[in-house]
């Protein structure tokens, strides 16, 4: 008997819930219901041939460019935005209900506006990308100032501390770690919006393979390049997560 | 913010934005932007028509459907992952990343496979929607108060019991924040769904406009939705809130 | 009013929005060197008090006046402990300790030194380097008072500092914290719910009784610090003064 079970290695449940999916997803696409479907099988090897050919590499080219550009863009007004908006009284009163709205609100039923007015390129794309992103980035870096401990701001003036070093000592490494998941989250958005703005109008990109695929009825190809999409965002977002959990324990941000 | 001595709430400063919104479009910066009085004038008249009406039923149909059923497989499945540690650990992952990714990706595949119609928009509500019902149902249900289960076993309860009267109420905070991001999403997964499917309902309003440069009538939809999402998440923030009394009791 | 008095106040009144009145005409004088009590049931404004005279909460009514000067808001001359610590989470005890030096400006070669010093002092030596989710709630309540110390005020203001402690290490810091302030002239001002921290540790008890917060009593034990901690807890003033505050008080308690 071993002393461990085997059960308790979490990669152990992560490996099986793979294989019990993409087994589910065999016998499905083997089923016939609907000629769209296809096996896994057939699937993963129509994904290693864009690898091999280039299409996806290509793509993934072009749909990155808008996604970091906009990301970017976004972090750093986003950020700025929202630290204004939790520092400042008056910025708050006029943009909070503002940003409630948006976060709320389904941004992508102005993307295609984007593209009547900014033409089918990059601007439309990174403009999709920074609607979607900058309510969540805004609205978290906002709460992170928000919610410093009273007690510490207290502290500070206890010991004398003045408003400029409130800010910078107390409240902005308070909200560093807010504001790190809200560019994660951002992120998030980022990818979303990236997808739809390039299914809808702009024929490039991984849009672009994923509606030439449906279109010519290639369904393994065309299964292939939604999975890789999804992956990537996945694998992504994973991996910042890990990052953030590093960068910000859960002791020493104090939670 | 105080004015002249009296408090201003906070949604007077949106009352400025139309304003802003106003003077924008008399200036005639852009013409994506009219002035904000026509975008009204615009909502009041396409309200009453017929194709506004078609459009909203089909549309409200759509997401009162994937939310019914987002929620009665969402809820009930994440109490399981919480309480069947097998459950959970198989498909938490799969939950985690269908949270955050990018879920309109996966709607060309439901067109190729369910067809171009609403039954597309109906399984698209329901996939925005139900993986964050899933995970905030768990996580709530997961951290409800073990003492609270464990006086409810001390006095005999049957296991049931502890469900309803202890694992349920103890988690409906959390579960009810999920139902909110859930809703929002779900009204997402309308505009998005129909807009790429592109035949029903407000989507198709949406792109009609766009495409013929009908700004008025586009930013009156566009409030309109706005609104309705706006409506939905406070309505059900409202429910939270009666709850909220005991959420930092436990 | 006394003359040598190192903290006054004069008239102090406080009242919430809402008109919950914390404090009524308050007035108090606080001699130098010694370590006063503000004691009372939940709701008698002793912490709110305790914050006026630190200058974190305004007067609604009345002055505070500390070494002969009215003061409007916090001094280099008070220090505060907190009840919940208050220390950053994300720096580790030297430089929180020496955080009130930091915000002068001070220096970080002198201003770590200063507090290495205050650090081995409250018993902490050996753990500079640690962080505040590594130490038991009594270390950290050590590391804001070694903060205090620090920044060399006269006063030094403490808000319920034990209250977050279990009962055996609260002992243990009461007869620390005496030892401590033996050497040095500090005026103490304390605030606890405690009859009997408040009867072994003051020199002054200012009794404050609720709704308003007014001064009901104040008692002067008179104690010899120069017993044993054991031998003052027997002895027979700090039995009667636990027993004439429990007199007044008990009638308050809801």
């Amino acid at each position: 008997m071993k002393p461990t079970s085997i059960t308790h290695h979490p990669v152990v449940w992560q490996l099986a819930s793979f294989v019990l999916f993409f087994g589910l997803w065999e016998v499905a696409g083997r089923w016939p219901v609907s000629a769209a479907f296809p096996p896994f099988s057939q699937t993963f090897l129509a994904l290693l041939e864009m690898l091999k050919d280039g299409s996806l590499a290509r793509a993934y080219w072009i749909t990155v460019q808008p996604l970091l550009i906009g990301i970017v863009l976004c972090g750093i007004a986003g950020v700025g935005f929202g630290v204004g908006m939790g520092l400042s009284r008056s910025v708050e009163w006029l943009s909070l209900p503002v940003f409630i709205i948006l976060q709320a609100a389904p941004m992508a039923a102005i993307i295609p506006l984007i593209t009547y007015f900014y033409g089918i390129g990059l601007t439309s794309k990174v403009l999709a990308v920074v609607f979607l992103a900058a309510p969540v980035i805004v609205m978290n870096s906002y709460k992170g100032i928000r919610n410093t401990h009273p007690s510490l701001l207290q502290m500070c003036r206890a010991f004398l501390g003045t408003r400029s070093q409130e800010v910078l000592k107390i409240i902005l490494p308070h909200a560093a770690a807010l504001i790190f998941a809200g560019l994660r989250l951002g992120l998030a958005m980022g990818f979303i919006g990236i997808v739809i703005a390039e299914l809808m109008i702009t024929p490039t990109g991984i849009g672009d393979l994923i509606t030439y695929h449906s279109s010519v009825a290639d369904y393994p190809k065309m299964f292939a390049s939604v999975a890789s999409i999804i992956a990537v965002a996945a694998i992504t977002l994973h991996a910042l997560e890990r990052v953030e959990r590093m960068l910000f324990p859960r002791e020493i941000r104090g939670a | 913010m105080t004015l002249f001595g009296w408090k201003l709430p906070m949604v007077f400063s949106i009352a400025i934005w139309f304003a802003a919104w106003e003077l924008v479009g008399w200036m005639g910066i852009t013409t994506m932007i009219p002035p904000f009085s026509r975008v009204i004038e615009a909502g009041i008249t396409i309200l009453p028509t017929a194709k506004f009406a078609t459009a909203a039923t089909v549309s409200l149909r759509s997401f009162a459907i994937g939310m019914a059923l987002a929620l009665a497989i969402g809820i009930p499945l994440g109490f399981l992952m919480a309480r069947v540690r097998a459950l959970g650990r198989i498909l938490g992952m799969w939950v985690n990343i269908f949270v955050s990714a990018p879920i309109s990706a996966l709607v060309p595949i439901l067109m190729a496979v369910v067809g171009i119609g609403e039954s597309t928009v109906v399984v698209t509500v329901f996939l925005f929607a139900v993986f964050v019902i899933v995970l905030d149902t768990q996580i709530g249900v997961a951290h409800a108060d073990r003492s609270l289960v464990e006086m409810a076993h001390s006095f005999g309860a049957r296991r049931d019991q502890v469900y309803t009267k202890v694992l349920i109420l103890s988690a409906l905070p959390e579960i009810l924040a999920g139902v909110r991001l859930g809703t929002i999403r779900g009204v997402k997964g309308v505009v998005i769904g129909q807009l790429l499917v592109a035949i029903i309902g407000v989507g198709e309003l949406f792109e009609l406009y766009s495409q013929h440069f009908l700004m008025e009538e586009f930013w009156a939809l566009v409030v309109l939705v706005f609104l309705f999402a706006f409506a939905v998440s406070e309505a059900i923030a409202a429910l939270e809130r009666r709850v909220e009394y005991y959420a930092s009791a436990r | 009013m006394a003359d040598d008095a190192i903290v006054e106040v004069r008239g102090v009144g406080k009242t919430y929005e809402g008109g919950v009145e914390a404090l009524a005409n308050v007035n108090l004088s606080f001699p130098p060197s010694q370590l006063s009590t503000l004691l009372g049931p939940s709701g008698c404004g002793k912490t709110t008090l305790l914050k006026i005279i630190a200058g974190l909460i305004p007067p609604g009514a009345g002055e505070v006046w500390v070494k002969g000067a009215r003061v409007h808001g916090p001094g280099p001359e008070r220090a505060f402990v907190f009840q919940d610590f208050a220390l950053l989470p994300w720096a580790n005890v030297l430089r929180n300790v020496a955080f009130g030096l930091e915000l002068r400006g001070v220096p970080p070669a002198e201003r770590n030194e200063i507090a290495r010093r205050h650090i081995a002092e409250v018993g902490l030596g050996g753990f500079e380097s640690s962080y505040p989710n590594q130490l038991s709630g009594g270390m950290k309540q050590r590391v804001g008072l070694a903060r205090a110390l620090t920044v060399d005020a006269d006063i030094i203001l403490m808000d319920e500092p034990f209250s977050s402690v279990d009962e055996q290490t609260r002992r243990k810091f009461q007869e620390e914290l005496l030892v401590l302030l033996r050497n040095k002239r500090k005026t103490v001002i304390f605030v606890t719910h405690s009859i009997e921290e408040a009867a072994y540790l003051s020199d002054q008890i200012v009794l404050l009784t609720p709704r308003p917060g007014t001064v009901s009593r104040i008692i002067r034990p008179g104690m010899e610090r120069s017993k044993s901690p054991d031998e003052i807890r027997r002895d027979q003033r700090y039995l009667d003064a636990v027993d004439e505050i429990w007199q007044i008080l008990k009638h308050h308690v809801a």
